[in-house]
């Protein structure tokens, strides 16, 4: 068990970070070069401006339109995003793990907060798949793809979630919680996960055009 | 060209007053002078449904239920588009063409200008007239007119197959070919544009699509046997006979001749292509990034990019030098050589050469007024109409056609009246 | 994946060109044909939409058509794509005839284009673009509806949408013009005046069915003291169903055709008359096809036209309109342009009372005539009005806090929203500004 937990947590989450990190360099790089050379035009309308206007109008929630017209769905979107992001970057025993490999240590969530954190992400997490479910007009446009990046997303907070309070096998759980969180971040760069990287970018052209060119609000 | 030598290049201002025109008649549509400035003409109103032309303040006793598009030919005849008892003519310095047609439009003169060409409606027929004589045969629609420079012939893109609307796949075998004096090629088209004429009249090039999707441009009938995505008018080399034009590849422009690539297809745009007089060189109006305008010659680009367009090519008559306008916001800017004349302004008309290439003149828009400008120092004059400056042969002095305050005024001004 | 409940179909008569075209098709021709287009037609844009899209479905409530089908998914923006270009790119480009002309059916005539979705989706994808895409795979097909289809051989034989020929044109101007003289003796329509201050265009169903709007723009014009001219030549048609049909070698060659019209007559500004979709084309679409970053000649949509001659007092009004109206914002120019609050300028200074229908400025419902679906023909007129109940909602909404004239300032709104108001008996006369203006003017003797 010592042996998989050395091999999990250390050169499986080099080569998860190196993924991710590598891979997000990679989308990118690729991405800019790709409009370069096919549709060049798009450099000429894109505007910091209109795009942080753009950005920053949609970051608000209730800020847009539709955000106004699913509550709930803003809700649980903003809570979940917020929660994904911010817990496993400020959880302690996160932050142990990197104080004690590099000897870099930053301010953490108590671990309740970060208990409740964890538990809105996977409720987040349910009310997705219910409504993927059940709401018609996504339930047509879904594919078995969608139910895997929401388990991918889903599994670290829930093993997270188990490990913590050690409710199953604690080392089974925490080797199966890191190596989750490894495939979480692996898979970010390389799957529809990826409008993590993109969403701010199609956000900033579309919030151009219509600024810039349109005089008119994207949101 | 027009000779000017036998102009009247001494006598230093002759005025035509305008306004008692507008006293006399109704209204007085836009002036237009000769090309050697004698004559100012307008179509003017005497009363309702009664139009004449008013030359140098004379209207003759011809009366038209209406006339429209007057204007001079090279050789200094006026001319003007004419209608009495619902039916159309031309008339030419006073003499109306002896046959009259459904419409006629879009009238051409050559470089002479002793031939002038219109398109016609007959009967619902559709053709061209030349000097007054209509094509013996006549298309059921009939596009893109063109003139050869000798004025000998014409030409138009025909509809040679009946099809009705909405009959998209009869179209779509090709309804459309030229017609060279009449005379349709054999081969038809989807569509045909742009059909232009060598110089002496004796070839036809045109752009043409053979479906939907495959563009080329057609020799005297013949396709090219290369295709693009799309094309853009042909030239005649003014000497051998090869035709050119704008092809696109793949999303970009470059140049072909005789249906191979001359210019790589590098471009964000190429057109208004024009040879060098000579034609020993080859300049093009071109987007060499998406969005910025510059000329190039024989492919290479100029340096000098404009965010608008860059129009009215002209070479020196000696080909040594090359000048074009350019558009940046509302500021049109002259450029020769690739350098920027200081001075913007708010209009630029096609730049003229003096005829040893040494000067460039250009009819301007500034501050309201029209204005001559020349080398890029601006004439004092500040003009309600003005019309394209002409150099004497010998290229020391400019003529001046303007109108200030309500007087027309043609002015031989010594070169030495724009320096500084 | 999920079984979806059966689609709401309008009834539909046979398009014939789209039938032909469907039978003359092949595995081999549709595989290579929507490969090409994918691989060398696209790029970065298309593949980031498509890997990017969450499959959220926020985008459903942005369409009319889903709203108006009592939110059958089969008319969600995003469900389009699905039954589309998903498919496409899914089976690389091996898809059937029949799901050829079923994509040309959507693309075509279920989605107007109105961008109303990228205002919708979080990730701001452009929705209209993806069916853009699938036009042109259409296109490239040659199963491109009938009507349009037509229309698009119109745009490229006379560079006009109405097969209107070289003599009727001036011919309509010179007869408008004579008209007009009766009420204004010295009016004219100038054609050809190099150095005007400004061109004016219009779509050729001007000339050829609603001459009148001609006759009042030049009223307008004329009371104004305008500096104005038009092309006596080809270039006069600002119109673009090509834009539309995804044929966009001919879009280019148009609008050229139209610049190089204001270029020849040395304006310094294009204004065009009371139309959305040519807008569009002139000012956003075309423009790019041939390298113009923006319009070389400044484009003023005739909405931004009658607020400056209105602002600066050039037009007079004897009296505001008394009749209550509302204002329908045309997507072309409002999502498009940016010209809703200049509307409401123009429409508050002409009438005593307006009536805002919501939502509006630029969350305003699309007419469902545009985006090239009107031309689509009669096939297709009760997809647009079924699928545009909403719309009639919103019509019945305002005629029920009064107002009793709808004005639309677009052609395509104007027709569309005619047969709305029409099949569902709103009951509201539908008028351009122009002709509010017309009426309400100053006329000079």
């Amino acid at each position: 068990m010592h042996a998989v937990y050395a091999f999990v947590s250390g050169p499986l989450a080099w080569l998860a970070f190196l993924l991710f990190f590598g891979g997000i360099c990679y989308r990118l790089v690729r991405l800019l070069w790709e409009v370069n050379r096919t549709e060049k035009f798009i450099f000429s309308y894109m505007s910091w401006k209109y795009s942080l206007r753009s950005i920053g109008r949609w970051l608000i929630p209730f800020g847009t339109a539709n955000w106004r017209l699913h509550p709930g769905l803003t809700v649980a979107t903003f809570t979940f995003h917020i929660c994904l992001l911010v817990t496993p970057v400020f959880l302690l025993s996160h932050v142990v793990l990197w104080d004690e490999a590099f000897d870099v240590s930053w301010w953490t969530l108590p671990d309740g907060v970060a208990d409740v954190m964890t538990v809105l992400v996977i409720v987040c997490c349910a009310y997705f798949l219910i409504r993927r479910l059940v709401t018609p007009e996504v339930k047509f446009v879904t594919t078995a793809s969608d139910f895997v990046i929401l388990a991918i997303v889903a599994a670290p907070f829930i093993t997270g979630f188990l490990a913590y309070h050690q409710w199953f096998a604690y080392p089974v759980m925490a080797i199966a919680h890191i190596v989750s969180g490894e495939i979480m971040l692996a898979a970010i760069p390389f799957t529809r996960l990826s409008h993590m990287i993109f969403s701010p970018l199609t956000r900033a052209y579309m919030g151009s055009e219509f600024g810039k060119v349109r005089h008119a609000r994207d949101w | 060209m027009t000779d000017s030598a036998n102009w009247d290049w001494d006598s230093g201002a002759k005025q035509i007053p305008i306004t008692p025109w507008r006293e006399r008649f109704r209204w007085v549509e836009e002036p237009n002078a000769s090309p050697d400035g004698e004559r100012v003409g307008a179509v003017v109103n005497l009363d309702e449904g009664e139009f004449a032309i008013c030359i140098n303040g004379e209207t003759g006793d011809q009366v038209f239920d209406k006339a429209w598009h007057l204007r001079f030919t090279p050789s200094g005849k006026w001319y003007a588009l004419v209608s009495e008892m619902a039916e159309w003519t031309v008339v030419v310095d006073g003499q109306t063409w002896a046959q009259n047609f459904g419409y006629v439009w879009n009238p051409l003169t050559c470089v002479s200008g002793d031939h002038l060409a219109v398109a016609v409606q007959q009967e619902m027929q559709y053709g061209m007239a030349l000097d007054g004589v209509l094509w013996e045969t006549t298309y059921a629609n009939a596009t893109y007119f063109a003139l050869s420079a000798d004025g000998q012939v014409t030409a138009a893109a025909v509809q040679v197959a009946a099809c009705d609307s909405a009959e998209v796949h009869k179209f779509q075998e090709g309804t459309f070919s030229a017609a060279i004096a009449g005379n349709a090629w054999e081969n038809r088209f989807v569509n045909v544009w742009q059909p232009v004429l060598s110089a002496d009249g004796s070839r036809l090039a045109a752009e043409v699509r053979l479906n939907l999707y495959d563009y080329t441009i057609a020799v005297d009938g013949s396709p090219w046997p290369q295709t693009f995505t799309s094309v853009w008018e042909p030239s005649f080399h003014p000497s051998s006979g090869a035709v050119v034009a704008p092809v696109r590849i793949k999303g970009k422009w470059g140049m072909a001749q005789d249906g191979d690539l001359i210019w790589q297809p590098d471009f964000v745009q190429v057109w208004r292509q024009v040879f060098r007089p000579d034609g020993g060189k080859l300049a093009a109006v071109v987007a060499p990034k998406y969005g910025r305008w510059t000329l190039a010659v024989d492919g290479r680009a100029w340096g000098t990019l404009f965010r608008d367009m860059v129009t009215d090519v002209v070479w020196s008559p000696n080909g040594d030098r090359l000048a074009a306008l350019g558009k940046n916001g509302a500021s049109w800017h002259i450029i020769v050589d690739d350098k920027i004349w200081q001075r913007p302004f708010a209009m630029a008309w096609t730049p003229v050469f003096s005829p040893a290439g040494d000067h460039v003149a250009a009819k301007v828009e500034i501050d309201g007024h029209y204005s001559i400008a020349v080398d890029g120092r601006l004439w004092s004059g500040r003009c309600e109409a003005a019309w394209n400056p002409v150099f004497s042969p010998a290229g020391d002095k400019l003529l001046v056609k303007t109108i200030e305050e309500g007087i027309y005024h043609r002015r031989v001004l010594p070169l030495t009246e724009f320096a500084d | 994946m999920a079984k979806a409940p059966a689609k709401t179909e309008p009834s539909q008569a046979l398009d014939q060109g789209l039938a032909v075209g469907v039978a003359r098709l092949t595995p081999e021709k549709i595989e290579s044909t929507i490969r090409t287009v994918l691989k060398s037609e696209t790029g970065a844009r298309l593949s980031t939409y498509v890997e990017t899209c969450i499959h959220c479905g926020l985008c459903a409530e942005a369409c009319h058509y889903y709203l108006s089908h009592d939110n059958d998914p089969h008319y969600a923006p995003v469900g389009k794509v699905k039954q589309t270009l998903w498919e496409m790119i899914k089976q690389k480009g091996r898809v059937t005839p029949e799901f050829i002309e079923k994509a040309a059916i959507i693309a075509h005539t279920e989605c107007n284009l109105c961008k109303r979705c990228a205002q919708y989706c979080p990730f701001g994808i452009d929705i209209a673009y993806l069916m853009l895409v699938v036009r042109r795979i259409i296109h490239k097909l040659g199963c491109t509806p009938l009507y349009i289809q037509d229309t698009a051989h119109s745009h490229s034989v006379t560079m006009n949408q109405m097969w209107v020929k070289g003599d009727e044109w001036p011919d309509t101007l010179q007869w408008q013009e004579e008209e007009a003289q009766a009420e204004f003796e010295d009016l004219r329509i100038p054609l050809d005046v190099e150095g005007a201050e400004i061109m004016y265009s219009v779509i050729a169903p001007e000339p050829k069915f609603q001459a009148q709007l001609i006759y009042q723009a030049a009223a307008i014009f004329h009371a104004a003291g305008v500096s104005w001219t038009m092309p006596s030549e080809l270039g006069w048609d600002n119109s673009d169903m090509a834009m539309f049909t995804g044929d966009n070698e001919i879009m280019g060659r148009i609008k050229r055709a139209h610049y190089d019209a204001a270029i020849r007559l040395k304006v310094k500004r294009i204004v065009m008359g009371e139309c959305g979709h040519a807008f569009r084309s002139v000012y956003d679409v075309g423009n790019r096809w041939l390298g113009w970053e923006m319009p070389p000649i400044p484009i003023v949509h005739a909405i931004d036209f009658y607020y400056e001659l209105l602002k600066e007092g050039r037009i007079k009004i004897t009296k505001k309109y008394p009749t209550p109206i509302t204002l329908h914002d045309p997507c072309n120019v409002v999502r498009g342009g940016g010209l809703h609050e200049k509307a409401r300028y123009v429409a508050h200074t002409l009438c005593e009372s307006v009536v805002e229908m919501t939502p509006n400025r630029e969350h305003n419902y699309c007419c469902a005539a545009g985006g090239g679906a009107i031309n689509c023909g009669p096939p297709y007129k009760q997809t647009r009005i079924s699928g545009n109940r909403i719309k009639a909602e919103q019509l019945f909404a305002a005629k029920t806090r009064g107002a009793q004239v709808l004005i639309a300032p677009c052609h395509n709104c104007h027709s569309g929203l005619h047969d709305i108001v029409h099949h569902y008996g709103v009951g509201l006369d539908i008028k351009f500004f122009g002709d509010l203006i017309y009426e309400l003017m100053e006329k000079p003797a």
